[in-house]
Order: structure tokens, then C-alpha cells, then sequence
């Protein structure tokens, strides 16, 4: 089980650089946006595996707070380019 | 009873971490906006979908909150990357398509009337 947990946290890890890669990179905002909502989810879902490891219940409110909050960030910076904000 | 609930959950942790990072690899190699708002819509909602509920299988007392989070992300990522695809419609980034199958991109046309309606 342990090693299950292992690989799969350094999965993510791995998916955390290469989307932090495209976030500095992006040649365009709606790149860089793409790059920050993977960001979130897999924060989220790092939280969750997290909250497991460390047997505290209280990091899945954390990563439910996450979610509603990139979630609107997105939303947020999309009216805004679309030029309706 | 506790050993099948825990093979299953390391399964569903295993395919959700593996389509999380398939997701970031699509954002770091696909070409254009769109291609990368669907490798990285897609398989990151899948992959976080799958390992929550792993974590669920795990640690059958946190089933209901980790049930939320995945309806609540079912829902909220796909309203997400459509705003994100219609804004940048908007700012006049077409997707890239070669020229000899223009009738793929239907949305072009509407989105010119309606451009010019609003002008007139």
C-alpha cells in the first residue's frame, strides 16, 4: 500500500512541474489560465491524497475550499478576458 | 472485506495519478489553447474524479465528503474550460486548422453574423 501512495504522489509531482513549466512559459493568457485550472485540480487531488497519508480529516475541507475557489478564479479571469468584466 | 476495499481504492488511486499527469503532458506538448483546454480538461477531471473516490475506498468513513468533492468538481470543471474556450474565442484566436478542411470550425461563421449584428 505504502508504495502505491508513493507512486502515485510522485505522478503528481511530476504533473505539477510540467504544468508549471507551461504557466511561466505560455505564450498567451488563456495558455497560462489552461495552466493554473490543471494546477488547481491536481492541488486538489494532492490534498485529498494528503489528508490519507497524514490521517487528518480536516485537509478534505481544505481541498473542497480549493476547488470552489480556483474554480471561481478561472471563471473569474475568463469574463475578464472575454472583455465583459 | 477491508482487502478488497483497499485493492480497490490502490487501483483507483493508481489510474487517477497516472491520468493526472497524461493531463499535465498534454498541456506541456499540445499546440494551440483549444488542444490544450481539452487534454487538460478532460483527463484531469477523470484522474481527479478516480483517485477521490480511491481515497474514498480507502477510508470508507470519509466516503461522503470526498463524494461532494467529486460531484462538485463533475461540475464545475467542464463550466470552467467552456468559458475559458468561448473567451478566447472571442479575443480572435482561432484554432489552427489546415486549409483544406475550413468547414471544420462551424462556430466561425455564427460568431461572424453575430459579431456583425451587434455592429449594425
Amino acid at each position: 500500500m505504502t508504495y502505491i501512495l508513493y507512486i502515485a504522489m510522485s505522478f503528481l509531482i511530476l504533473g505539477l512541474i510540467i504544468s508549471a513549466i507551461r504557466f511561466v512559459k505560455g505564450p498567451t493568457a488563456g495558455d497560462r489560465t489552461v495552466a493554473l485550472d490543471t494546477l488547481t485540480i491536481i492541488g486538489v487531488a494532492g490534498l485529498v491524497l494528503l489528508a490519507y497519508v497524514f490521517e487528518r480529516f480536516i485537509y478534505m475541507d481544505v481541498a473542497l475550499v480549493y476547488a470552489v475557489l480556483g474554480f471561481i478564479g478561472v471563471i473569474v479571469i475568463a469574463r475578464y478576458l472575454e472583455g465583459a468584466l | 472485506m477491508n482487502n478488497v476495499l483497499e485493492i480497490i481504492g490502490g487501483i483507483l488511486i493508481l489510474i487517477g495519478s497516472v491520468f493526472l499527469f497524461l493531463g499535465a503532458l498534454g498541456i506541456l506538448r499540445m499546440p494551440d489553447v483549444y488542444n490544450r483546454l481539452q487534454a487538460g480538461t478532460k483527463a484531469t477531471t477523470l484522474g481527479a474524479m478516480s483517485l477521490i473516490m480511491g481515497v474514498g475506498f480507502l477510508e470508507p468513513t470519509w466516503m461522503l465528503k470526498s463524494i461532494i468533492i467529486v460531484v462538485f468538481i463533475a461540475f464545475s470543471n467542464p463550466i470552467s474550460s467552456h468559458a475559458l474556450a468561448r473567451a478566447m474565442y472571442k479575443r480572435k484566436r482561432y484554432p489552427i486548422i489546415k486549409s483544406e478542411d475550413k468547414d471544420m470550425d462551424a462556430y466561425r461563421e455564427v460568431f461572424s453574423q453575430e459579431e456583425e449584428e451587434v455592429k449594425s
